[in-house]
């Protein structure tokens, strides 16, 4: 089985680093102020071009309205807007009102039989857009003035960024470090003098004909003979060592096919924590079939491009990825490149937005094994009882690399049925079961277990 | 002190001066042992350099390494659709309606799929007509995934491309237009409107078509009295639920008489209701499962049957007519008094292969005005036409035929004649075949196309007047298969799939407004205004229809005229000399185009209890006439003698024997479907061909038989043939003490001692009982009136449960691994309750009543003795005597009512199996999944794929047993409590339960007090199998009831 190394061992990489990195902070911290120097001046440029529109609010607009369909610089269902005014003005001879009547209304536009229109309908697979008519012109302008200035690229910043924080762990880490060093060299002296003290001690003893007990001792039974021949000594220790073997035996056998903490390197890096944590994707929005089916299902690849079609590259937290992403190689440029990985999977043409049909299914690892002679079913613990996805799986949201959270074994299973109640409340099924139940064992809330959930034939058939 | 005892091994040891005392010194092994076989290459063995130490360190090395490497768990892949079909979901179940339509089954069913796999066969309950599926119809799944199918069409056994294929046959077809030569069709009966269509379409454009079909196994008799009479070529219907009184002359009609289907009508009128029943005698020669079902059987000779059959026609007309059939005389009075009683109610049914019984039994029906018989919307299951075939081969062997196309059909397995055929196919300039499988026939023709598997073809059928059902693709072609239909299409330029052509043909002439999406749904489509004559279909209709009428005016003067020479001829039957051979289709094989199923292979006749094998079944009488023997071996094994069977000139030899009680003096029977070995597995390889002697498509042969040497080894499952007098393992009455005693003294609770007093045995109890008044109570009905042996809810575990195939040689020595067998029992006298009379009289060891002898002759059925079927399956007893033994734990009880097996916690004591008083848990003796030993299903992917991802396979050296489904009633459970709701009753269903089309078995929740089987549970007729071993199973049965009132 292939494992991911552990995790901590990188970090206890990162701290030894972190020092290195300190050499170099001083160049760095002078790179953020000529970065954000160079964005200042963009942004003024930006607004100097259009003097209608604000880029800022734009920008926003932009993000509400725009973005599932365009992006500034490459075609997705709808065409590159970037500088959209002018190229529309210069190749097409388009003015401003044009483009109002267009966004506001361009299913009527097509109707019409606006030229433009229908060729650009024709062009993009008679994808119609949709009308916005809530939008003003001064909405408008301020989009227009957005996709012909964008603003700069936040990667440096967020660089800088890492650094900083970077740059203050650090210190904290070198002053613990400091105190480690005084408090072993104290300790170095304390040794050195008490064998200075013995020695000496020793030398007057010497010196006063003081004669040690040494002889006497040697007269005696070595210690070890005199334990091999206390056979009932002997007989102890022996016990206590094959009970002692005995016990650890047990233990390593009994992890054997427990497979906790498996994180096999996938095929494509899926990062759970991105998806289900900072984008706070819906479990089963993905793994739908968890819901109706024994399997929680993998996700085929259709679901994955309901989003990814328009999703086609990873811009990252706000903040940027952290110091440890960094350190892992984490950064937006990889997670592009997974993207790219499920574009050639699927058979995805990005420069013309169209399937290709050369596909090619994704051979995920599995991680959570469970053997054929056990039967689960996630509908049972999803649907009838509720359950969250986390108790069993852990803290998913958290995962950069998926992991096997729990044990899986039996006693996992058992522990859990004997503890959680059945959930009753509005399932018919349950109401005359329940109320005959509940008064034979005298309890308000049955367990699983009370249910007959820990029967052999529950799960093995 | 010294011995002065010499030991010595032979006589020649004791003389110093032998020679072989001194080789036997020099040389301990006689024979010289074979060192440089077994060594190999001698001088590759002298350059190596490898010596014996070496060879242990390397033995060493490799096993550490190899014990090291296993310490890693294997990694899984896990692969998701690109893009997941909607209908899909990895883990749910899909269910679509289709339609088998082979040529002999035909029947509508629900194919249950998992991730687009087909993997079960249930009944389409919606479906009036057809919807039982028998055991072969269950095993069909099987069929679709046999690793010896076709993978692509053929040219002369090469490997050819559809187009070169195409290309070629059109071409021929075309330059047959007017050459004067034939095209002829040799096809299967189709009973499909699309397919009819389609033929004629195709003889109008290429003028000289002949379309013959063939059925393997003929009902030309029958199909050709029904045209004499009704114009129509067809079968009769029969509703036997409507029947008081049911006279059978030889035909099987709970097998496969007329296509099969009446077992589920016949068991409603068996089951007691307000005191009344059906009554049913039988006529006939074999043992057959319906003479087995029959309140009276009367075993004659086929001839017999003749005479019997026109003394009745002639008691009831009040004429009479010569002939003598013995004791059955009296027999045929009684029923004579009883049909006179109430003549509507009567039905009588004949499957002897003749023209005139066949008429004269249609003339009796009408005669009694039976609201059974149904000729006014007949089956047309059976099409074949004999004559036809006849000719055709005749006109082949004339070189007429330039084309010979073939669908469905094995003729050079199934024919008589089949070096004729042979002869007849080289004169022929084009031939083509469409199988499945590589055979007889695809031998001797130049093309091969492969045929596409019903589960992977479009179609539909007309199975019944109005009743027409759809056959829908389950699974995308897996090989590179083509349907015939389709290939007619693509040869005749038609540029439309078969698809859309029956969708048009049910649009224009069925569906009548009705919509094509439900019709696909349902599978079924039944025309609601019953005048609507469907067969409008057809393009000469208008001209049938005129010579309908002008037959009609006639007919009724010159039938009765023609009924009466049928009558005499009938009369005036003689058997030709010699024994009469009855051949028949075995419940398990049919025609035997599934011979290549394991399932089936494996599948234990009901009757004679034998898998793996056809013989020929003789009675006792004649068997010690000729001396022939059925003996057990000392390893459990049941041998028989061989014997050569000579008709007309023709013989096979090497036919093992079965002395078969019951079988009528003077008659044998063998069944077809066996014997086949082109393209087949060596295991499956089996039995002798019994269609070699079905000259002129006549199932009755007069036959010489000879005794062969030697003895055959059969795999048979059940050894001891009768009850011995132990009335309380089936308990039977008469419908007369059923109605008028107390069930007290019929339904008889055994008593046991308890302080010295007799108390019944179910008020004794070692156990505290647990109370299961709480939640689901699982319990199973099996009524002993309904069952008729049938053997689909056999084949139904098989496929829900993933029970292996074990082989003839394990079958043979008791290993055989079905949940669920159906035993089958015979009277040592004349009736059970006879034994049970015999056995209570036992009085003393020895003398004229004493056990000693009595047991003994208690063994012995009867020459013609009663016979009962009694379906085991696991009893799931409350107080189970396997759950106490089991050192491990493994078999534990479920509050449900399940005895439940833990698979992994198994260790392989066999306790539990040797504790069972029902004798129903099956020990995993080898490894039957991936081992070449058992080269069945489970050993190619391909065949794994009709495995229930539900269920676990098990492996080598566990206990295994039924589970009462285990898996289904936790799935109705889970989707009511997804759905929040309660449980119906008819939710609940076991593979054997919604297998059984008697309604035999019926499971549900006894807890439920509206469910049908707690009603039966509180029946009179309730008993439990043993019940004074005190087990308290959830397995009940109802006790039989016959009707003998002979008036």
């Amino acid at each position: 089985m292939k494992k991911v190394p552990y995790r901590n061992r990188i970090s206890k990489v990162l701290g030894v680093s972190l020092i290195i990195f300190l050499l170099f902070s001083l160049s760095l911290y002078s790179q953020e102020e000529t970065v954000a120097e160079n964005a200042e001046v963009v942004a003024e440029d930006g607004a100097a071009n259009a003097s209608a529109g604000d880029p800022a609010k734009g920008k926003s607009l932009f993000n509400q309205n725009c973005a599932a369909c365009h992006a500034l610089n490459r075609k997705m269902t709808g065409p590159a807007l970037a500088n959209v005014e002018s190229r529309l003005a210069e190749e097409e001879g388009l003015d401003k009102e044009w483009l109002y009547a267009w966004i506001k209304n361009s299913p009527g536009m097509i109707k019409s039989g606006d030229a433009y229109s229908v060729k650009i309908y024709n062009e993009y697979n008679q994808a119609a857009m949709t009308a916005f008519p809530t939008l003003s012109n001064q909405d408008i302008d301020d989009i227009l003035a957005y996709t012909a200035a964008p603003p700069p690229e936040a990667a440096p910043v967020a660089a800088a960024a890492a650094t900083d924080t970077a740059g203050s762990t650090g210190s904290s880490g070198i002053s613990n470090e400091i105190l480690l060093g005084a408090l072993a060299v104290i300790f170095g002296l304390l040794v050195l003098m008490l064998f200075l003290v013995n020695s000496t001690l020793r030398r007057i003893a010497e010196a006063n004909g003081v004669v040690l007990e040494k002889e006497k001792a040697e007269k005696r039974t070595p210690i070890w003979k005199a334990f091999a021949q206390n056979q009932f000594l002997v007989l102890v220790t022996v016990i206590f060592l094959l009970l002692g073997s005995a016990y650890f035996a047990y233990g390593w056998m009994m992890q054997v096919g427990v497979d906790q903490g498996y994180a096999p390197i996938q095929p494509i890096h899926y990062s759970h924590k991105i998806h289900a944590g900072d984008n706070k994707i819906e479990c089963k929005y993905c793994h739908s079939s968890a819901r109706v089916s024994k399997h929680s299902g993998i996700p085929s690849l259709n679901v994955c491009m309901n989003c990814h079609k328009s999703i086609y590259e990873y811009k990252g937290n706000p903040e940027g990825p952290s110091k440890e992403d960094l350190a892992d190689g984490y950064t937006n440029e990889f997670y592009t490149g997974e993207i790219k990985k499920l574009y050639k999977a699927v058979g995805w043409d990005e420069e013309n937005q169209r399937y290709t049909g050369e596909s090619q299914p994704v051979e995920w690892v599995r991680i959570h094994n469970l053997p054929d002679f056990a039967y689960f079913n996630h509908s049972q613990h999803v649907s009838v009882a509720g359950i969250e996805c986390q108790t069993c799986h852990g803290p998913v949201e958290e995962m950069e690399i998926m992991y096997q959270y729990s044990p899986l074994t039996m006693g996992w299973c058992i522990e859990c049925h004997r503890e959680t109640n059945v959930k009753v409340e509005g399932n018919e099924y349950y109401a005359k079961i329940h109320a005959e139940l509940s008064k034979k064992y005298g309890v308000d809330q049955l367990t699983a277990a009370q249910m007959g959930g820990l029967e052999c034939g529950k799960c093995h058939y | 002190m010294a011995s002065n005892k010499k030991y010595w091994k032979s006589e020649a040891e004791l003389n110093p001066n032998d020679s072989i005392v001194e080789a036997l010194k020099q040389n301990e092994f006689v024979e010289e042992i074979p060192v440089d076989d077994f060594l190999g290459d001698k001088e590759n063995l002298s350059a190596t350099t490898t010596n014996r130490r070496d060879f242990l360190k390397y033995v060493g090395f490799s096993t550490a390494a190899a014990s090291l490497a296993a310490c890693q768990g294997p990694v899984r892949k896990s692969i998701p659709y690109v893009v997941q079909p909607e209908t899909i979901v990895p883990g749910v179940a899909n269910y679509y309606a289709t339609t088998i339509a082979n040529g002999f089954d035909f029947a509508s069913i629900l194919i249950k799929t998992r991730e687009g796999r087909p993997i079960k066969v249930e009944n389409n309950t919606d479906a009036k007509v057809g919807g039982n599926a028998n055991a072969r119809v269950q095993a069909s799944v099987l069929s679709l995934y046999d690793s010896t199918r076709l993978q692509g069409p053929l040219a002369n056994g090469e490997p050819v491309e559809w187009d070169a294929l195409n290309a070629g046959v059109r071409a021929k077809l075309g330059s047959l237009k007017g050459s004067g030569k034939k095209i002829a069709l040799l096809t299967q009966t189709y009973a499909s409107p699309s397919t009819s269509r389609l033929l004629e379409e195709f003889k109008e454009m290429y003028g000289d078509v002949d379309h013959v079909a063939y059925d393997a196994i003929s009902e030309d008799a029958a199909l050709t009295a029904f045209e004499n009479r009704y114009g129509e070529r067809a079968l009769a219907d029969y509703d036997f639920s409507k029947a008081d009184l049911i006279v059978s002359f030889g035909a099987d009609f709970l097998a496969d008489w007329q296509g099969g289907g009446y077992d589920g009508g016949y068991a409603k009128g068996r089951i007691p209701k307000n005191g009344k029943m059906s009554r049913h005698i039988q006529f006939e020669a074999n043992m057959s499962l319906t003479g087995a079902n029959a309140d009276k059987r009367v075993p004659l000779t086929p001839m017999l049957q003749k005479v019997a059959l026109a003394k009745l026609y002639a008691k009831l007309n009040g004429t009479s007519v010569g002939g003598e059939i013995g004791d059955a005389e009296q027999a045929l009075d009684a029923v004579v008094a009883q049909i006179k009683k109430n003549t509507g109610n009567a039905v009588v049914v004949t499957g002897i292969d003749d023209v005139n019984a066949q008429s004269v039994v249609l003339a009796i029906n009408e005669m009694l005005g039976s609201k059974a018989f149904d000729s006014k919307s007949p089956k047309y299951s059976r099409q074949g036409n004999t004559k036809s075939v006849n000719e055709l081969i005749a006109n082949m062997n004339a070189g007429k035929v330039g084309a010979l196309i073939m669908d469905g059909v094995n003729p050079m397995y199934t024919l008589p004649n089949a070096a004729d055929f042979a002869g007849g196919i080289e004169k022929v300039d084009l031939s083509v075949v469409f199988s499945t499988n590589w055979n007889e026939t695809t031998e001797v023709t130049q093309y091969t196309a492969a045929a596409n598997h019903f589960l992977e073809s479009w179609g539909d059928t007309q199975v019944k007047k109005g009743h027409y059902s759809l056959m829908q693709p389950t699974i995308q072609e897996l090989f590179d298969t083509k349907q015939f239909q389709a290939s007619l299409l693509e040869w005749m330029g038609r540029d439309i799939s078969y698809y859309d052509y029956i969708r048009e043909t049910w649009g224009t002439f069925v569906l009548n407004g009705a919509d094509w999406n439900k019709a696909l749904h349902d599978g079924i489509f039944v025309v609601s205004n019953e005048v609507a004559d469907p067969e409008n279909t057809m393009g000469q209709q208008d001209k049938e229809a005129e010579d309908d009428t002008m037959m009609e005016e006639s007919a009724s003067g010159s039938s009765m005229e023609s009924i009466a020479s049928a009558v005499r001829s009938l009369a005036n039957a003689t058997s030709g000399g010699g024994m009469e051979l009855v051949l028949y289709p075995k419940i398990g094989m049919g025609d035997g185009q599934q011979a290549n199923n394991p399932w089936l292979q494996e599948f234990p006749d009901p009757i004679t209890r034998v898998s793996w094998d056809n013989y020929i079944t003789v009675s006792k009488a004649d068997a010690e006439q000729i001396g022939l023997v059925n003996e057990h071996v000392a390893n459990g094994g049941l041998d028989g003698s061989y014997v050569k069977l000579t008709v007309n000139g023709v013989s096979i030899d090497r036919v093992p024997v079965i002395v078969q009680p019951g079988q009528a003096k003077g008659s044998v029977g063998l069944s077809f479907g066996y014997g086949r070995k082109v393209g087949m597995k060596s295991e499956m390889q089996t039995g002798v061909n019994a269609y070699a002697l079905y000259q002129n498509f006549n199932s009755v042969q007069s036959v010489t038989i000879e005794k062969s040497p030697g003895m055959h080894e059969f795999a048979c499952v059940q050894l001891h043939k009768t009850l011995m007098g132990r009335g309380d393992i089936i308990k039977e009455t008469t419908l007369e003490i059923f109605n008028t005693k107390d069930h007290a003294e019929w339904n008889y609770v055994p008593v046991v001692s308890l302080n010295h007093q007799e108390v019944p045995a179910t008020t004794v109890d070692l156990w505290d009982s647990f109370d299961r008044s709480i939640g689901h109570h699982f319990n199973m009905s099996i009524d002993l009136n309904a069952c008729t042996g049938c053997g689909a809810c056999v084949i139904a575990c098989h496929a829900e449960n993933n029970v292996p195939v074990v082989g003839k040689r394990e079958v043979r020595l008791s290993r055989d691994m079905h949940w669920l067998r159906i035993d089958r029992y015979y009277s040592s006298e004349d009736t059970f309750e006879e034994d049970n009379t015999k056995k209570e009289e036992f009085d003393g060891l020895s003398g004229e009543k004493g056990s000693l002898g009595g047991f003994g002759e208690l063994e012995d059925p009867a020459a013609n003795p009663q016979v009962a079927f009694q379906p085991v399956m696991c009893q799931h007893c409350n107080h189970a005597p396997c759950e106490t033994v089991c050192p491990v734990a493994a078999t534990s009880h479920g509050r449900q009512g399940q005895n439940q097996m833990a698979y992994n916690r198994c260790v392989g004591t066999r306790y539990c199996a040797n504790n069972c008083p029902y004798k129903v848990r099956r020990f995993n003796w080898f490894l039957y999944n991936n081992n070449d030993e058992f080269d069945y299903y489970m050993n190619n992917d391909l065949g794994k794929m009709v495995l229930n991802p539900d269920v676990n396979v098990r492996s080598r050296g566990v206990i295994e047993k039924c589970s009462l489904c285990i898996q289904k009633t936790q799935k109705t459970i889970l989707d009511a409590k997804r759905e929040g709701r309660t449980i119906q009753d008819g939710e609940f269903q076991t593979a054997c339960s919604s297998a059984c089309s008697t309604g035999a078995i019926v499971f549900g929740d006894v807890n439920d007090e509206d469910s049908e089987v707690a009603a039966l549970a509180k029946s009179d007729r309730m008993y439990h199998l043993l019940e004074h071993v005190g087990t308290k199973p959830n397995v009940f049965y109802h006790v039989k009831v016959r009707n003998t009132n002979e008036a």
